[in-house]
């Protein structure tokens, strides 16, 4: 059984129990949707305002949204044992932070393909020319998310404060994909191009990097005992 | 392996010595340094009095990153040998970062006040310290809900080499996003050589001296304490055992 | 069922535990065990709660790190072969079951995870031996305790280990269902290695070749001539533990 075989056995396993419930993704899909309109609520934005705003209230909602889905994937490993089940499988422990990661990449995938075009709809943001270098943006931001989360939400199952920890202890550090992400899509969106929001991609894209790499090396000391 | 129980507190009273004189050297410098702080450094042109905060802030600054710096060692090497002197260098640095840090932010915010009418600024420098700050709280948040054992401090390293790996990620996003929204007034007297006066230049680097010193005294004090703690926690350990019958092993 | 007794001229033990601590901070959890299992050997632990029972049989499982001290499963050091854990099969009291997916996924996924070759197979067959055939397509959830006690069995057979652990899996099942397990275990003494820990000296002392009494992180009192003489275990149990007689 190799690596990449383990890896694929476990992604079944995450992607066959979500699909028997539905839970995450209806948890992140109407959270989003929700924190999308308080927002509209919140701003009241004119068209105008509309563009400026959109890539900031996209991502703190992404954010957030992401914190559900990390917290629940590590919840269902914690009850039954689980989690030290698969501490006696004869593979790296860290082939679970990759699946763990890719599983929640695809939920966040999946929310963002909905929430992106439901934004543009309610704040009257036209997107279609656009689309390509914005999924761009959206996808490295979410691999950034995705590889910090998924430590963390490792970690913060284990504590007293388990839900309330992740956010706070994701945030600060996933600063940079905030930072970058929101500032690149305004970029794009006041008519630039990608080579205007480059500095921004190539954090990006260093730390999607890096975070994957030390994710991978840490996280069996997250989890052993 | 090293245990609770082979920590050092029985040596501590000899110890003591080295950290007073620690602390009382960097005492005597922090003096010094607040005299050529406040009288012997020249007034700056635009800011005025005001600037002299400078001489607080940016060594406050220097050793809340240092700390961390330390957090980081510490922290790979607790990972690494899974020893608790590491896990206890780490905890000591982490809450005297914080004091550092805090103290920088502040500084930081008072003379933005002074100097630009405004009690925050975005500007990167300031910015970063502030995330720095975040880190560690939640680094201290972890040590206290933390999971049982020997999972806090695990959990707290991991978190100490993700931080200082993500310092200067977040340092660039913040530079890049402040050059589209450069701040009204530039400050440039701040960057170590680039156009300070030589007794500026002086009077600052005799002020990170001192707080260096005083990271040095105040991170052993508390580590030594730590030790203290551990200590007499296993000697507590052994003694409900010690009272527990039928624990005197095989028969 | 595969015998396990080695053929060959060097005997490897089962299992060697050499001065073996755990600390949990300041908590030491084992204080110093030495103990030694030869293959298709029956070893039963009995102890009281907080003795270190659990956290023995983890160590020995390799789910802990050892402070001090060594473990060796068949001649190996666990922390320098991942491959050693497909030779061990735990059952723990907790299920180690996906409740979201049925009988049969949970040993699917199992059997995949060790490397088993024909899964599918595997899986059905386990579900047959173990009488869970009819509700193989039915989700976890739904189960009864001493059906979900059968399935963690199987799950722990999945990959067919030479050495099972069993971490005080009488507790909650009926009369019915302990025999069961009583009789499963005993049809597999000789050919796999086995250690169980329990509370109940009776249905301990009917399978065991040998056994151990562990208080507070020390082994008490070690017997190994498979005794069956139940009121003496039980006396010498009282004074492991300092009751009053």
């Amino acid at each position: 059984m190799t690596a990449l075989g383990a890896v694929r056995h476990l992604l079944w396993k995450d992607l066959l129990l979500e699909w028997r419930g539905r839970e995450i993704l209806t948890a992140m899909v109407v959270f989003s949707m929700l924190v999308a309109v308080v927002f509209n609520f919140a701003f009241s934005p004119s068209p105008d305002d509309a563009a400026r705003l959109l890539p900031g209230m996209l991502w703190v909602t992404l954010a957030f949204a992401s914190t559900l889905g990390l917290s629940r994937s590590f919840v269902l490993e914690q009850d039954h044992g689980a989690i030290e089940a698969l501490r006696l499988f004869p593979f790296d422990p860290s082939l679970i932070y990759v699946a763990k990661l890719a599983a929640n990449l695809l939920y966040l995938l999946a929310v963002e393909a909905l929430v992106l075009p439901a934004l543009a709809v309610i704040a009257g943001v036209s997107l279609r020319v656009v689309v390509g270098p914005l999924a761009l943006i959206l996808v490295l931001g979410s691999v950034g998310l995705v590889a910090v989360g998924t430590i963390f939400s490792a970690m913060s199952v284990h504590t007293r404060i388990r839900e309330v920890l992740l956010p706070v202890l994701m945030f600060p550090l996933a600063a940079p994909v905030l930072i970058s992400a929101v500032r690149a899509m305004l970029g794009i969106l006041s008519g630039g191009s990608l080579g205007d929001v480059g500095p921004g991609l190539r954090i990006l894209v260093a730390f999607d990097v890096i975070f994957l790499v030390v994710g991978y090396v840490v996280f069996e000391f997250i989890l052993e005992e | 392996m090293a245990t609770y129980a082979d920590t050092e507190t029985l040596r501590f009273p000899r110890r003591a010595d080295w950290r007073a004189g620690v602390i009382g050297l960097g005492a005597a410098l922090a003096v010094l340094g607040m005299y050529l702080a406040v009288l012997g450094a020249p007034t700056e042109r635009t800011m005025g009095h005001a600037q002299r905060i400078f001489y607080v802030h940016v060594p406050a600054a220097w050793a809340g990153f240092l700390a961390f710096g330390v957090v980081f060692v510490a922290s790979v090497g607790y990972l690494w040998t899974r020893r608790r002197p590491w896990d206890l260098a780490a905890h000591a640095s982490t809450e005297i970062g914080v004091v550092f840090t805090t103290l920088a932010i502040i500084s930081g915010a008072v003379w933005g006040r002074a100097a630009w009418g405004t009690w925050w600024t975005w500007d990167p420098r300031l910015t970063t310290t502030f995330m720095l700050w975040f880190i560690y709280v939640v680094s201290l948040m972890v040590r206290a809900y933390g999971g049982a054992g020997n999972q806090t401090g695990r959990f707290a390293a991991v978190l100490g080499i993700v931080g200082f790996l993500d310092i200067p990620l977040i340092h660039l996003s913040v530079v890049w996003w402040r050059s589209m929204h450069p701040l009204p007034v530039v400050v440039r007297a701040e960057g170590f050589g680039s156009g300070l006066h030589p007794a500026m230049l002086q009077a600052l680097l005799v002020n990170v001296a001192a707080f260096t010193l005083l990271y040095v005294a105040l991170f052993g004090i508390r580590r030594a304490q730590m030790a203290a703690t551990d200590a007499l926690a296993a000697r507590h350990e052994a003694l409900r055992v010690r009272a527990t019958p039928g624990s005197g092993g095989r028969r | 069922m595969r015998a396990y007794i080695p053929s060959t001229g060097t005997r490897v033990r089962a299992i060697d535990v050499a001065e073996l601590t755990k600390a949990f901070g300041p908590i030491h959890a084992l204080r110093g065990i030495t103990l030694t299992v030869e293959a298709g050997d029956a070893l039963v632990i009995f102890g009281p709660n907080g003795a270190g029972k659990t956290t023995l049989l983890k160590t020995i499982a390799t789910l802990i790190r050892p402070t001090t001290g060594s473990v060796r499963i068949f001649g190996v050091d666990p922390r320098t072969d991942i491959r050693l854990r497909a030779r061990i099969g735990m059952v723990s009291h907790q299920s180690y079951l996906y409740p979201g997916l049925t009988g049969e996924e949970n040993l699917l996924f199992a059997a995949r995870l060790y490397g088993v070759p024909r899964p599918a197979e595997r899986a059905a067959r386990l579900l047959e031996t173990m009488g869970l055939r009819a509700r193989g397509r039915d989700p976890v959830r739904t189960y009864s305790r001493g059906m979900v006690q059968r399935l963690s069995i199987a799950r722990a057979l999945v990959h067919d280990p030479p050495l099972l652990l069993l971490d005080e899996p009488y507790t909650g099942l009926d009369r019915q269902a302990a025999a069961v397990l009583t009789d499963l275990l005993a049809a597999m003494r000789g050919t796999r290695t086995i250690v169980l820990t329990t509370h109940s000296i009776e249905q301990g002392l009917a399978l065991c070749d040998r056994m151990a009494i562990l208080v507070d992180g020390l082994v008490a009192y070690e017997a190994g001539n498979g005794t069956r003489d139940l009121p003496a275990v039980e006396r010498i149990y009282a004074e492991c533990v300092g009751a009053p007689a």
